[in-house]
């Protein structure tokens, strides 16, 4: 799911260097902004068919946290 | 749970108004570049926003402009108005109701019914709940729902959260008691807890204005508001949108055993498209019948799903008999979805003043 989950979140964020990791902080990546934001929230409803709301989302910092509050939802 | 079924109301009439100002979100600097303000508007489908901007108006002078255009188009006789509701956010005054000051300046018999209701995104929807709620033991006869807001004056130009999501409008619809209609059904709803995701923090009587109300300070970098300005939590509304707005019209459609293929039109609170758009396909709803005014005036607040009828289905409804759903969310927070025919309803051009 790692790998996928990466290539989903630049696709949103059309990024196209080898910038994202599971331990990038994604708040700090460039790209992202109140739209990314956004655009992360639905890409992770659409594909995973999970919603985090903005107050617990705001608590994530790194992109295997997502990745991890996602598999807990999922669970 | 709040399901609601008034019988022997139709809807006669819908008009709107908005001010003559536009705004254009591509020259809008706040936004940054050229590029930057096209990607705002290719993912919000906000284009154009029309302002009262310096021109004094306040939403009841737009409710009436909306008000006098339809009561003319229908015919109907000012004194034969038993019913007045004005739902908005953005009332003339704390104190008195606006909804007295626009039924004298309507011309209304003093015989008539009036009351503010505050609410807004839901608010158009919930308005209808009540007036038709009033209307429908059919002792009082016609009534005048006039909603919208003028919610760009309680926004920080420096704030690109808020500013270039929003525009005015005020609308006007007209219901009428005729035994036999089936009406209109609704399901609604409220989550309080997220009151703060959308609120202007001073000015009410929890937070009594004072000299620092009025200082701006840095939300963030290069974006200023003051605290009678208002605060949109972007990623809290939109999770909210997304979950409640379709758990919404599924729960109106499964109650009343409405089936997607009856439905002409679904007509949503103009949020902005990437929700609007996320709804739509989460309800699995065809893009053809769903309308969207947001290009031309963004986020109209409680205006918004008359003013999109209007806007983009005029000539579709005139003369025509279509089933609608429409489906509201925002402030409070709040939602309500509702279903109802309209039957060669009266739409008049919209006003600009």
């Amino acid at each position: 799911m790692e790998t996928r989950f990466i290539e989903l979140f630049k696709e949103t964020l059309e990024i196209e260097a080898d910038t994202v990791h599971l331990d990038t902080v994604f708040r700090e990546l460039e790209q992202w902004d109140s739209l990314a934001f956004l655009s992360v929230i639905a890409m992770i409803d659409e594909e995973y068919d999970v919603v985090i709301e903005g107050n617990d989302f705001k608590k994530l910092v790194t992109i295997s946290e997502l990745i991890e509050e996602i598999k807990k939802r999922k669970a | 749970m709040a399901i609601l079924h008034t019988k022997n109301i139709k809807i006669k009439g819908m008009s709107a108004c908005v001010p003559t100002h536009i705004e254009d979100n591509k020259k809008l600097s706040l936004l940054g570049s050229v590029e930057e303000a096209q990607r705002f508007v290719d993912v919000t489908g906000i284009e154009y926003r029309r302002m009262v901007k310096d021109t004094g108006f306040c939403t009841s002078d737009l409710c009436f402009h909306a008000a006098e255009k339809l009561i003319a188009e229908l015919n109907w006789a000012k004194e034969e108005i038993d019913c007045l509701i004005f739902v908005t956010q953005t009332p003339d005054y704390i104190l008195p109701a606006t909804s007295c000051i626009l039924q004298h300046r309507l011309g209304l018999p003093i015989d008539c019914y009036s009351m503010d209701i505050s609410l807004g995104c839901s608010g158009w929807v919930y308005g209808l709940s009540t007036i038709s709620a009033l209307l429908s033991s059919g002792t009082m006869k016609k009534g005048l729902l006039l909603v919208g807001d003028t919610t760009t004056v309680t926004k920080s130009d420096r704030d690109k959260s808020t500013y270039p999501l929003f525009g005015d409008a005020g609308t006007a619809t007209a219901l009428e008691f005729v035994e036999g209609e089936d009406g209109i059904k609704f399901q609604l709803g409220t989550d309080g807890k997220g009151f703060e995701s959308i609120i202007i923090p001073d000015g009410g009587f929890r937070n009594f204005p004072t000299q620092s109300s009025f200082e701006f300070a840095e939300i963030e970098q290069g974006q200023y508001r003051n605290r009678l300005q208002s605060i949109l939590d972007g990623p809290s509304v939109f999770t909210f949108g997304i979950t409640k707005a379709p758990r919404s019209v599924n729960t109106l459609l499964e109650t009343f055993g409405i089936e997607k293929e009856q439905v002409d039109y679904f007509v949503f609170h103009q949020a902005n498209k990437m929700m609007n758009e996320k709804i739509r396909t989460k309800l699995k709803i065809e893009p053809e019948k769903v309308p969207y005014s947001l290009g031309k005036y963004g986020n109209t607040s409680s205006a918004s799903i008359p003013l999109t009828m209007i806007s983009e289905l005029k000539k579709q409804l005139e003369g025509h008999t279509k089933q609608i759903v429409v489906c509201a969310f925002g402030v409070g927070l709040s939602w309500a979805s509702a279903s109802f025919e309209l039957d060669n309803v009266v739409c008049p051009p919209i006003v600009e003043v």
